[in-house]
């Protein structure tokens, strides 16, 4: 592909073009590779720094974003919520100016509120990539779903993708529902009707309360966590009832098509959104996501720093 | 896409498709005299003329010894120790070579060798899979100014320049045009 990156930032999937998308899941494919070698480095980033500045508390995205910058040469620091002088009440503008102090060359933000990357990536001459901010979007995680659907069935166009779950409050959801869109998937959003209202049609996306007529259908699902630990009683009534009307229990998931993937953004609560038995199957694509998130991070990494330095 | 320059007045025709087939033959006979192993020799290419210069020397080592030598793919973007100093940042492409190294002769295929820098870059890059027996450097044409300490093993054409000139190599598969060296002054 005869394509120019010229974006610093990464905030969204939402304002990226489908050919954007794809030069980004074919420059993961060359970091993919990477990962196989006897030393697992190269130096195109080295001697710049990455700030993984998480606001929310995240191990999994935080981790493999930090592997991903290593595996580029980068130098790395941490800032979590509570070791940072948010608690003490900087703004989030004055901590941002004090990262470009340290002249940080690449900033990976997760943050509370929608709408803070693009706050800051309009402040700093430094790359921000967007690692989840608040119900907005989490584009790195819906890349890493699109390269792991593209790498097991060879494209993403024509096929039909069915997420299930916590969609309103779920930035997974919405990442994952633009870039389907974008490369010509079919999405279908599937869950209570208080957590997946259907105002989402508007986005071009269909929406069914009825698991089971979805799934003998679908040549994809995505399940998402269910948060169970914010306690949102009056989204749905109580887990027993959730697993009873969505969970991909056993039972269920023999209504899948033998070749339908089964995705899951982590960590997963084994017996809520998804049994035991179907999480480990032959099916689920769940560790390959994981991998997959590394490439994905080192190519948007690659990407953006690079173009921040020209 | 590149433009190609059809009508650059100063574009001075330096081989035709004729002349580059000869040189890599000659290439080829000089890569399995020198290498006795023939078969523990991998041509790795620098994308994308590099690729398609070793599938071609490949395909005279087989005329010539009826063996089928390995070929690879050696990508040189993220080695490189400029990244932010270029106008335009390089394609990333996956590498690909036959494992594992330590017993084999990894020979470098590049069209045009300039300063050395891709060079050292495709070394790093090759080490990163481990540990080859020896590396070997074949391009079709050596244009001199080297910046770094690296000289090739077989060489199509030794070609004299000055820094302003550019040195334009075109391959019918890499760039639908046909097969041609020319020299071009910028």
């Amino acid at each position: 592909m005869n394509m120019r990156w010229t974006r610093k930032d990464l905030l969204g999937l939402r304002e990226l073009s489908a050919d954007e998308i794809n030069f980004i899941l074919e420059t993961a494919d060359a970091f993919k590779q990477v990962g196989t070698r006897e030393i697992k480095k190269v130096p195109a980033l080295r001697g710049k720094t990455l700030v993984n500045f998480f606001v929310e508390p995240s191990t999994r995205t935080r981790t493999s974003f930090e592997l991903a910058a290593f595996r580029l040469s980068a130098d790395v620091i941490n800032i979590s919520a509570t070791t940072s002088s948010l608690t003490k009440g900087e703004t989030l503008k004055d901590t941002a100016r004090n990262l470009e102090a340290l002249h940080a060359d690449i900033l990976v933000l997760r943050h509370s509120s929608a709408g803070a990357p693009q706050f800051l990536a309009n402040r700093l001459k430094a790359s921000v990539i967007n690692a989840g901010d608040g119900a907005h979007e989490h584009p790195t995680q819906a890349l890493l779903d699109l390269y792991t659907i593209r790498e097991r069935r060879g494209k993403i166009a024509g096929l039909h993708a069915a997420i299930i779950g916590d969609i309103l409050f779920s930035r997974v959801a919405r990442s994952n529902i633009f870039g389907l869109l974008k490369l010509g998937a079919r999405v279908t959003l599937v869950g209570p009707s208080t957590l997946v209202p259907r105002e989402f049609e508007k986005l071009g996306v269909e929406v069914s309360h009825k698991i089971d007529d979805v799934l003998p259908k679908a040549d994809v699902v995505n399940l998402l966590r269910i948060q169970h630990e914010r306690q949102r009683r009056e989204y749905f009534p109580g887990i027993g009832e959730y697993i009873r009307l969505f969970g991909l229990t056993k039972e269920r998931a023999k209504l899948l098509k033998p070749d339908c993937l089964i995705m899951h953004p982590g960590p997963i609560n084994r017996g809520v959104e998804i049994d035991s038995d179907v999480a480990d199957g032959l099916q689920s694509v769940i560790l390959d996501q994981v991998t997959n998130g590394l490439a994905v991070r080192m190519a948007v990494l690659y990407l953006c720093g690079g173009i921040s330095m020209q | 896409m590149k433009q190609t320059k059809q009508n650059s007045a100063a574009a001075l025709p330096i081989m035709d498709a004729e002349a580059i087939r000869r040189a890599l033959r000659r290439i080829a006979h000089e890569i399995v005299e020198r290498n006795p192993q023939i078969t523990k020799v991998v041509l790795a290419g620098i994308p994308s003329r590099g690729v398609e210069i070793a599938r071609r020397i490949a395909a005279f080592i087989y005329e010539i010894e009826k063996i089928d030598i390995e070929t690879g793919v050696i990508d040189v973007a993220m080695h490189r120790d400029d990244v932010g100093r270029r106008p335009e940042l390089p394609v990333v492409r996956a590498s690909k070579l036959p494992l594992p190294l330590e017993e084999r002769t990894v020979i470098i295929v590049d069209d045009v060798l300039y300063t050395g820098r891709t060079v050292r870059a495709a070394m790093d890059a090759i080490n990163s899979f481990g540990r080859p027996a020896r590396i070997q450097l074949a391009v079709l044409v050596d244009r001199g100014h080297r910046e770094l300490p690296i000289r090739p093993d077989y060489v199509g054409k030794n070609l004299p320049t000055s820094g302003s000139e550019k040195v334009r190599v075109r391959l019918e598969q890499t760039d639908s045009e046909p097969d041609e060296v020319r020299l071009e002054q910028q």
